[in-house]
């Protein structure tokens, strides 16, 4: 909303000095912020002057040589402007001048042409090319014959104006207007508003003997028309004119602007039909689907059940709050005018005007009106068409109104506006605060009752009256403390915290990716059955699904990096993976982690990532979190076709799969890439008992070594598991300490040596002991086939 | 015999003298000192002297044989200190190489400020929750005083899945969930953080960031007020943002709250100067807050004539980008290495 401070000022007197900005300071500290408060036309140095002689420069085919008389003294200007000529009053930048865009005049010679001054376009002082005349969009301003020569130019044109562009909250629609913003700045400053002029004559028989209105949705309800006959089409007067290009407005003729000029005074958005095209009925409907309509932008409309229509009982002739028809349209030989005030569905406005157009009147629509606005706004309207458009009014005026329209009132005690805002303002203050909003109120013992003005929409409980109290009295003044309450410390749950802390600590890269996807991507990197989450109106299909595995987006962060050189990549990630099953939506918290590159350092000891490094990491992970012996890695039974089939593991916790590892395929990816991924919900489902103490046995422990031949597709763990069925509780630990294949080995054989630790805790084990242990475990061996090296 | 025993010590000592190593060394030992050695001989042959004499000579080769151990010994100790040092020589090493190392990890800024906000808060009593990102329309919406039709209901500006289900587009919606799940309807103190979805992209709005979302509900007698909110914001925001920041509360409008107040603070670039990122106003928009709406409170079993408190709310992203200086949003999402690495080490105190 830009506000105009010469607009105003008609309805509350504001000192004729005050500083545009510290007005904007005010206003935001109540709640109304704005972006920018600036003067209409910022250039100085300017004179109205007059042309007495000019003459075509000697060495240009366009520019003049002026002689300017100012009224201190004749200039002489040159001027390409192809207007210039002798006997015109015209605006002069002297030198010295500053025009918008840091434009300054300086003496000068032009082509050899000594050059004071500037002649000047009203689009070379600030006024936007698109609120002008096409005379005015092509050359110098032509003021008028009587515009007296020395005097200042901006003050005659009446452009000394200010404009404030306020952003305002979607709950003050009362302040999209002039009037409004006086209330408000009349609370601020202590000022009363000023009433609206409303007089006009009515001639002839009652409108509603001739004229008729039918409301057939409950979208609408409040219509108001009047009729105002014999106007005469011309231009508005400067003022009406100047406020509307302050206010954003692109003054037309008189008739268009009075209806703009009363929407932004009074808020209530009117429409203007050329009475003799829209016949003698109106008929306000919802629209039927499919239902055509040509708007005054001269585009057919294909319209919805949804959009309220306004008709002559036949046909659609406007979008209701949106856009008016081009068959009823006021031109330029427009005689009778039918004037609409009118209350319509703040929902419907939108959603029709978001597909149509976004504009004043709908934004206004949008946001809620006062219906005491509407009867207002017309009998405004019809005072304005009199006076600047000779209009006869006629009597009467067609009236639907099923508004509730009574004043809200509100009890409210002054303990209970202290408690909320924790203070303790005096009841004269509270009181004062009513008086300047002009809320009239009803004095009891500790309370007051609010009668809070139509115009308020966004009042209607005790919770907005404490807020205009904050408001007004300001929140400044308000001194911040902490609550008063038990004290405890708050419960938080660390885990997740900790998982990235470790995660970091093994040498990978927190990230932060999209959770939107591709849906091609959705079900890569697993084999789970689920449904993908789709969005219903993506803003790009790279986009439209929500990510059921993290794996997807961290593959898309490594290409990223590689393509960008960025070679040794190690990423996880903690977050949600989304799924549909069975009509139901879910989501988990993963783990995932992606691991490329060189991951140790040093000389001799730099390495590149390899399956057991990633596989390092998910053990650290799951030992750290208190699942020691409690997992083991296994062969999928159906492996994801992203995955390498030779170098993939499920993690099985308890025998249940909680996550996969390994490669990804090469034919997705050529380099080595490693990723990893953990349902942490299914995982952290998996209670784990207290850290605690175990006793150090005081007895030494017993090594013994043991090496075996076996054919490659017999894994270690299944060897493992025969040795530790055998060794029984006395062995404490086993771990293979070196793997073997190549020469002097059997193709398709390897070696696998195991370093074995016996111990018990309440004596020191013999040799014999461990001896019979140990050929029982070889015998058991051998019997399944296995050959122990010796 | 003491001629014997004094030319003994006399070619001994001379050899000790010129030995020039262990092995050496350890000769002479045997051929003087040891049980077939010289001076054990003279020793064996005293069996010949007189009672008398026997004692005087024995006592000299004992003198004689303490010295001479006592100088191969010093030798001895001489040779095995070179021939340590030779050992250390050879050990020495170029300090100035470098190590061998792990790849080192980082921690992403906006988990980093999210740690910070979660500790600053349970130090004053509030509960961490967590809610699902995949929201139903009753959560984000309806229970928030947000009903059917509202603007911010609008299908163009939220992921929708289905008419029910969007991706989440505040966090508030964890209010309502703890608000409903506290069946007693006791008191509240909970904050909340984590990832939220507008349907928007461009150079200043990410479709996707990160929010923080706090909430006190208590009996009315305790009185939880607007001067609560106020000094519970200055904490964070001069915790969090900046020790010397300026803090201005903003009347605005939230469905959720009322009356509702926007918090400015002091701008972080220019210092409330006027630059380009505060628009030239010196504060910077962070934070939304305000009294909880009473259909809020309604909405989700609590009596408002017998509960009150305040809630807020902030963007995370912007938070971080502050605190370390990122000159770019994207930067938070594309997880560039060359950017993730930056974060790895501790914060300062």
């Amino acid at each position: 909303m830009k506000l105009s401070l010469n607009f105003v000022k008609d309805y509350i007197k504001l000192d004729n000095d005050i500083d545009v900005n510290e007005l904007a300071e005010k206003m935001t500290k109540a709640g109304n912020e704005y972006d920018s408060a600036e003067k209409l036309v910022n250039a100085t140095n300017l004179v109205i002057g007059e042309i007495k002689e000019c003459e075509m420069h000697p060495d240009s085919d366009h520019l003049h040589l002026c002689k300017v008389d100012i009224g201190t003294e004749i200039l002489n200007i040159v001027c390409g402007a192809p207007n210039a000529r002798k006997g015109i009053k015209v605006i002069v930048a002297q030198v010295g001048a500053e025009l918008p865009g840091d434009f300054k005049i300086k003496k000068g010679m032009i082509r050899g042409q000594e050059s004071n001054g500037m002649l000047c376009a009203l689009y070379e002082i600030g006024i936007d090319k698109k609120f002008l005349s096409e005379a005015d969009k092509n050359g110098i301003h032509e003021l008028p014959q009587d515009a007296p020569v020395g005097e200042d130019p901006i003050k005659y044109m009446g452009l000394d104006d200010s404009v404030v562009d306020f952003e305002l909250t979607a709950n003050r629609g009362d302040l999209l207007s002039i009037l409004g913003m006086a209330y408000e700045l009349g609370a601020i400053y202590n000022k009363t508003v000023e009433p609206v002029e409303i007089n006009y004559k009515e001639v002839g028989e009652d409108i509603n003997k001739q004229f008729s209105v039918d409301i057939n949705t409950e979208n609408c309800k409040l219509f108001l028309a009047k009729k105002a006959m014999n106007v005469k089409i011309k231009e508005s007067p400067d003022f009406i004119k100047n406020r509307l290009i302050a206010s954003g407005i692109r003054p037309i003729n008189n008739v268009v602007d009075i209806s703009n000029y009363v929407m932004l005074e009074l808020g209530q958005p009117l429409h203007f039909y050329d009475a003799d095209n829209l016949g003698n009925k109106i008929l306000v409907r919802m629209a039927n689907n499919d239902e055509k309509l040509t708007t005054l932008d001269n585009i057919e409309r294909t319209l919805t059940e949804n959009d309220i229509v306004i008709t002559n009982g036949e046909k659609s002739i406007g979008l209701a709050g949106v856009m008016g028809g081009l068959d009823t349209e006021v031109e330029e030989t427009t005689k009778n005018v039918v004037i609409e005030s009118a209350i319509f569905n703040s929902v419907k406005v939108r959603m029709t005007s978001n597909k149509i157009l976004r504009s004043e009147a709908s934004n206004r629509f949008e946001k809620g009106l006062d219906p005491a606005r509407t009867y207002m706004a017309i009998d405004r309207a019809c005072t304005l068409l009199e006076k600047y458009a000779d209009a006869e009014i006629v009597t009467g005026m067609v009236k639907y109104d099923v508004t509730d329209n009574k004043e809200k009132v509100i009890e409210i005690s002054f303990k209970e506006i202290n408690d909320v805002l924790g203070t303790n303002i005096p009841m004269e203050d509270i009181i004062d605060v009513f008086i300047k909003l002009g809320f009239k109120q009803e004095l009891k013992p500790g309370k007051t009752i609010v009668t809070v003005p139509t115009r308020r929409i966004d009042i209607s409980i005790k919770e907005d009256l404490i807020e205009e109290v904050g408001r007004i009295y300001g929140v400044d003044n308000i001194e911040g403390k902490l609550p008063v309450v038990p004290m405890r410390m708050g419960h938080i749950d660390k885990t997740t915290r900790k998982i990235r802390a470790k995660m970091a600590n093994m040498g990978l890269n927190d990230t932060l990716s999209y959770i939107l996807i591709n849906d091609k991507d959705v079900h890569k990197f697993t084999t789970d059955e689920f449904e993908e989450v789709k969005l219903l109106d993506p803003i790009t299909e790279d986009r439209n699904t929500l990510r059921y595995s993290i794996i997807p987006s961290l593959y898309k962060i490594y290409e990223y990096n590689k393509a960008r050189e960025n070679k040794d990549v190690c990423l996880f990630e903690i977050g949600k993976g989304f799924w549909k099953k069975q009509e139901e939506y879910g989501e988990n918290q993963k783990i995932c982690a992606l691991m490329s590159g060189e991951y140790y350092t040093g000389i001799g000891h730099s390495k590149n990532v390899d399956f057991y490094d990633i596989k390092g990491v998910t053990e650290e992970l799951l030992d750290y979190l208190g699942y020691e012996n409690r997992y083991s890695f296994v062969i999928p039974k159906q492996i994801p076709s992203e995955f390498h089939p030779g170098q993939t593991a499920e993690i099985s916790v308890n025998n249940d799969i909680v996550g996969i590892l390994g490669r990804i395929h090469p034919s997705v990816e050529k380099e080595a890439v490693y990723v990893m991924e953990i349902n942490l919900d299914k995982l952290l489902a998996k209670r784990v008992g207290k850290m605690k103490f175990k006793e150090i046995s005081k007895f030494p422990n017993i090594k013994k070594d043991i090496a075996v031949l076996v054919s490659k597709e017999i894994t270690s763990k299944d060897v493992e598991t025969l040795i530790k069925k055998k060794a029984g509780k006395l062995l404490l630990d086993i771990k293979v300490f070196d793997v073997y294949e190549g020469k002097n080995i059997e193709e398709n054989k390897r070696s696998i040596a195991y370093s074995l630790t016996f111990g018990a805790q309440d004596r020191t084990l013999n040799d014999d002991e461990i001896n019979t242990i140990l050929e029982n475990i070889i015998k058991d061996l051998e019997n399944k086939g296995i050959e122990i090296r010796k | 015999m003491k001629e014997q025993i004094s030319k003994i010590k006399e070619t001994s000592v001379e050899e000790i003298k010129k030995a020039e190593d262990l092995k050496t060394l350890n000769d002479i030992k045997v051929k003087y000192l040891g049980k077939k050695g010289e001076l054990t001989s003279v020793l064996r042959g005293m069996g010949g002297l007189s009672p008398e004499e026997r004692p005087i000579i024995g006592s000299l080769v004992n003198e004689v044989r303490d010295e001479l151990e006592k100088l191969i010994n010093e030798k001895e100790e001489k040779f095995k200190q070179e021939e340590l040092n030779e050992q250390l020589k050879k050990e020495t090493i170029d300090i100035t190489l470098p190590s061998t190392k792990m790849k080192r990890g980082s921690i992403h800024p906006v988990n980093r400020i999210i740690e910070d906000i979660e500790d600053l808060f349970v130090s004053m009593g509030y509960d961490v929750v967590t809610g699902p990102e995949l929201e139903n329309d009753e959560y984000c919406f309806e229970r928030l005083n947000l009903p059917k039709g509202h603007p911010a209901r609008d299908m163009q500006d939220s992921f929708y899945i289905t008419d029910e289900y969007l991706l989440r587009t505040q966090t508030s919606s964890v209010q309502a969930r703890t608000m409903m799940a506290n069946e007693e309807k006791t008191p509240i103190r909970m904050i909340t953080t984590g990832k939220t979805y507008r349907r928007e992209d461009d150079a200043t709005h990410s479709h996707q960031f990160n929010q923080i979302e706090g909430l006190v509900i208590d009996k009315k007698e305790r009185n939880v007020s607007l001067a609560d909110l106020k000094g519970t914001l200055e904490v964070f925001v001069r915790k969090i943002i900046g020790a010397n920041l300026d803090l201005r509360f903003r009347p605005s409008y939230f469905p959720f709250t009322e009356p509702s107040y926007e918090v400015d603070v002091t701008c972080f670039k220019c210092g409330g100067k006027g630059c380009n990122l505060c628009k030239q106003t010196g504060w910077i928009e962070v934070l939304g807050s305000g009294i909880v709406h009473p259909n809020v409170l309604k909405m989700n079993g609590y009596d408002p004539e017998q509960y009150g408190g305040f809630a807020f709310g902030t963007g995370i992203d912007r938070l971080a980008m502050f605190r370390y200086g990122i000159t770019d949003m994207r930067y938070l999402y594309t997880n560039d290495v060359r950017f993730l690495s930056q974060f790895d080490r501790k914060d300062e105190e």
